[in-house]
């Protein structure tokens, strides 16, 4: 097997990789740097976010709110030092997202302009039209370009850490146009491949957010944090998932069901007026947005369409001239996918899934518990999101914690030595390979096993979750675990085979979903996102704690707990609506 | 290495392949007519500068049925080749005039405006 | 029965086939499908075996650029409504060899891409202490269109200079550098010149437009490449006349 001599390797090569592969190439250009992305780092989900990224300037805003809106829109499950970082820090590096030649938009006289988001008090979210992401992955991309030392290997699939001594060693990938494998060996080396939406059926998520990097990094003994959590966003469009910015409703959009009425106001999110109000009704926090819709559709109040049930949101009144200066996008999505122009009809959305709390256990400065690995972005979980992140905390995060893992990885990589020479950790990778390619007979496929698990996924893991549908789901994904070991691949050919890197991404889903159904089924309370139908309270004498998942190969996860930092911000009462002003 | 990416070549017939691009070939043979037409432009000078029977020789030739066809079919081709150049206008000079853009349609005018103009004062001169 | 509608796909395969050929599947036809999900459907259901790129479904990422009946188009913005009742011939973009099946090798454009500098150059340096560079709503207006490229690569496959020319720079990454030229803050015009203003570059463009009509996003990379064209030769101009000042 080729091996890759390199300082540092990064996984994953979004908005937090691109940032951290920075991060290093400033740190020290002397550092040889792999950049390692399982597809051209443009295609990234990043590229997807719309709304914008929260970072306070505004003289009528304080770190302080953005420190309590947080903590409080986490449902007091963040570490408060964590967010503290975050919000000290997410300001200055927005602004080096302007300086390397980011689009914000702008106020009139030239300054970056900001919009009121979901469970922010105060207006602090800097956005480019309402293709934020998508501004800002550009941008990173077309910034590292400028730098010779990032070096890039794209459409490399990693499929293991290598892990020699108790460390970090590096990571073996598979080039997917040859199908051969490679042996990266670092001293250090960061995970930054994004979510794992593509458990469920119904998502905003990309194919490609598979969750590999938390399944690598669990698989080689690091726990998965708070797996339990994982946000619908109030908004997508029916069938495609496809995202509809929280940006219509920061403009002044409104969610009514099927009788014209803005149903949030049952959900002590009222009260509707006056509107726009910060906090408040459709600019409440995404998981009580998403309950709302849930218990609309028990109540048979939902409009139902060929592709399931919705509700409707309205941004007829923002008028023609300010939907196309915003939210052009949506404009162009709404019409291209539902056949609906927005400009004179509502728009039929529903929860869908979109961005996952969880994943793997980093302390402040992304360092992991096995020491020269680091992770950052949506893959990681600091916490500075706890139960429920706020919409435009993630574009931030990406940002703040991807420069701080570059950084921390470059001082890693040069305070330790590099180990000896190659391992065995290779033919152990090769030999899995070689016998998923050897595999006969059987009638299971990537495709069945996927839609299987997508569909307990959604029955029993869902908005709302109860024991018995836990336990059923877990069941479940014992078993698609257990068949997923001898599925055969239907293609074996070497060059771009897609079956193979499909089978292989199905396997860190099943992964990473059993860590989830078994966190959910232990944590006996509902927090933020997470809601138990039979414990339909906050429980924080028991569990103002994070869950940590633990891997135990073909058994489930070992779930355990370890403390919340809380520094300044009590746990408290999650109140949003009137009562806010 | 298994790797063997396969490379199509691109045909003669490329243009014939859709008709945008059989479009843009007739605009781009557009091109010869009115060169042709320069240069005829240009023997025409030189016979005049060459005496009265060589002018009227000149003169004689053009008014053939030959040469009035070819003139006609020139003209056709000016033609085309003008209001496809004159569309394309804003595309290479967007204008902004107190930070609004000018609306395509009034720089596409506006040669049309010019061309109007400068066909009236060339016809007037020649004593029509 | 329920209605179907038939693709017509190429395959290749290159440890067992010679060239590239057809292969023809019968799927569900449904109104809200594009041809993305078509393509699923073969993979999850018919055909395993069958490689392509996609990724986001919302025309944002540009994985999914393929040919679907002679234009190019991303196939998750094809809609099944507009090819009802015929045949849905899909093969790679055009001009790009194939890696296998609908998948092509875009190294070059990569490379294309790096070239021309397609990054912030600032005309003056200022510290982040400094706060933000002020950029009005209208300043901003002036190159925001360029900004739109998802790299799809569409305008390469469209435009027949890039097939006949292997080194012509190419439709988006010229946009691209026309960006940067536009954007108030940035001074890299001179720094881009090599590239963009070189034989390679502008000057292999005829204007056939293709590029433009093809780009799912509105950038109108033509429209840029013609803007360069005028702004290298007012620069050439000004070079000759006074040559030695640095601009």
């Amino acid at each position: 097997m080729e091996v890759i001599e390199t300082d540092i390797a990064i996984v994953g090569a979004g908005g937090a990789g691109l940032r951290a592969a920075i991060a290093v190439a400033e740190a020290d250009p002397s550092l040889t740097l792999a950049l390692i992305s399982k597809v051209y780092p443009m295609r990234s989900h990043t590229v997807a976010a719309e709304g914008g990224a929260a970072g306070v300037i505004k003289d009528n805003d304080s770190l302080d709110n953005h420190f309590h809106d947080t903590v409080s829109g986490g449902d007091w499950l963040c570490d408060q030092d964590a967010v503290e970082l975050f919000v000290n820090t997410a300001p200055s590096e927005l602004l080096q997202l302007e300086h390397w030649g980011c689009p914000w938009s702008r106020e009139a006289n030239g300054k970056v302009a900001v919009r009121p988001f979901g469970g922010m008090k105060v207006e602090r979210t800097w956005y480019a039209a309402d293709k934020t992401g998508f501004h800002i992955l550009h941008t990173l991309f077309q910034t590292s370009l400028r730098y010779p030392s990032i070096k890039r290997f794209d459409e490399y699939y990693s499929t293991d850490l290598i892990v020699e001594d108790g460390r970090c060693a590096g990571v073996i990938a598979i080039e997917m146009r040859s199908g051969r494998m490679v042996a990266f060996r670092a001293k250090a080396v960061v995970i930054a491949t994004g979510g794992a939406g593509r458990i469920f059926p119904f998502t905003t998520n990309g194919a490609i957010k598979t969750g590999d990097g938390m399944a690598m990094a669990y698989r080689a003994g690091v726990p998965l944090k708070d797996m339990e959590f994982m946000q619908y966003h109030p908004t997508g469009l029916p069938g495609t998932g496809i995202l509809i910015t929280e940006g219509t409703r920061g403009e002044g959009g409104i969610l009514v069901n099927k009788d014209g009425y803005r149903y949030l106001q049952d959900y002590n999110l009222g009260p509707p007026d006056p509107w726009p109000r910060k906090k408040a009704m459709e600019l409440g926090p995404r998981d009580r947005l998403s309950q709302a819709f849930w218990h609309e559709q028990k109540k048979g109040r939902t409009i139902k369409t060929a592709q399931g049930d919705v509700v409707h949101l309205d941004i007829r009144q923002l008028g023609e001239k300010i939907i196309n200066e915003r939210l052009p996008m949506v404009r162009e999505l709404a019409l291209a996918y539902v056949g609906v122009d927005p400009v004179h009809a509502m728009i039929p959305v529903r929860p869908v899934v979109h961005y996952t709390m969880g994943g793997i256990h980093t302390d402040i400065d992304t360092a992991t518990s096995l020491p020269g690995l680091f992770a950052a972005g949506e893959c990681a979980c600091v916490s500075i999101n706890g139960a429920n992140r706020l919409g435009s905390n993630s574009l931030a995060e990406i940002v703040v914690f991807g420069a701080r893992a570059g950084r921390s990885a470059a001082a890693f990589a040069k305070a330790n030595p590099a180990l000896g020479a190659a391992g065995k950790a290779g033919e152990a990778a090769q030999e899995r390979l070689r016998e998923l390619f050897g595999r006969e007979g059987g009638s299971d496929t990537v495709s069945g096993l996927r839609k299987a698990m997508n569909d307990t996924m959604e029955s029993g893991a869902g908005i709302y979750r109860s024991e018995d549908t836990l336990r059923q789901t877990c069941g479940i994904l014992a078993d698609l675990r257990a068949r997923y070991r001898t599925m055969p691949l239907q293609d074996r050919s070497n060059v771009f085979n897609t079956d193979l890197i499909q089978a292989l991404e199905l396997g860190c889903m099943l992964d990473v979903a059993s860590a989830l159904a078994q966190s959910a089924l232990e944590r006996k309370e509902s927090r933020g996102s997470h809601q138990r139908l039979e414990y339909p309270t906050r429980d924080d004498a028991n569990y103002l704690k994070h869950s940590l998942a633990s891997y135990r190969g073909a058994e489930p996860p070992s779930i355990s707990y370890r403390d919340v930092v809380i520094t300044r911000s009590q746990p408290g009462e999650r109140v949003y609506g009137g009562a806010t002003t | 290495m298994s790797r063997r990416p396969y490379v199509r070549k691109v045909e003669r017939s490329w243009w014939l392949q859709h008709p945008r691009y059989v479009a843009y070939m007739i605009r781009e043979l557009t091109s010869l007519f009115v060169g042709l037409y320069c240069a005829l432009l240009a023997v025409g000078l030189v016979r005049l500068s060459q005496g009265h029977a060589a002018w009227d020789g000149f003169v004689a030739a053009f008014s053939s049925p030959l040469g009035v066809a070819f003139q006609m079919a020139c003209l056709v081709f000016a033609i085309y080749h003008s209001v496809t150049w004159f569309a394309l206008t804003p595309k290479a000079m967007p204008l902004r005039m107190k930070g609004e853009p000018v609306p395509g349609i009034v720089i596409v005018g506006a040669h049309y405006v010019a061309w109007a103009v400068v066909s009236i004062v060339v016809l007037i001169g020649a004593g029509m | 029965m329920s209605e179907t509608i038939t693709l017509e796909v190429l395959r290749y395969h290159p440890e067992t086939d010679s060239e590239p050929h057809f292969q023809r599947y019968t799927v569900p036809y449904k109104d809200e499908w594009v041809v993305l999900d078509a393509l699923n459907h073969i993979k999850d259901n018919l055909d395993a075996t069958l490689s392509y790129r996609w990724s986001c479904h919302m025309a944002v990422c540009g994985s999914c650029g393929m040919t679907i009946n002679n234009e190019p188009k991303l196939s998750c913005h094809a809609f099944l409504r507009d090819y009802r009742g015929g045949v849905i011939r899909v093969e790679p973009l055009d001009h790009f060899p194939i890696e296998r099946d609908l998948v092509i090798v875009m190294d070059s454009f990569i490379d294309k891409l790096s070239s021309v500098k397609p990054y912030l150059i600032p005309k003056q340096d200022k510290p982040l202490s400094a706060g933000e560079y002020l950029q009005t709503p209208g300043e901003l207006e002036v190159f925001h269109q360029y900004t739109q490229c998802i790299n799809c690569l569409l305008c390469y496959a469209a435009c027949p200079q890039v097939g006949l020319n292997e080194d012509f720079v190419g439709p988006a990454a010229m946009a691209l550098a026309h960006r940067y030229n536009l954007d108030s803050r940035d001074g890299g015009r001179q720094a881009r010149a090599e590239v963009v203003a070189s034989n390679e570059g502008i000057w292999e463009c005829t204007f056939v437009g293709a590029c433009s009509e093809v780009c799912p996003k509105c950038v109108d990379p033509a429209a840029a490449i013609q803007q360069t064209k005028i702004s290298a030769s007012v620069d050439w101009l000004k070079d000759l006349l006074t040559p030695g000042v640095h601009r």
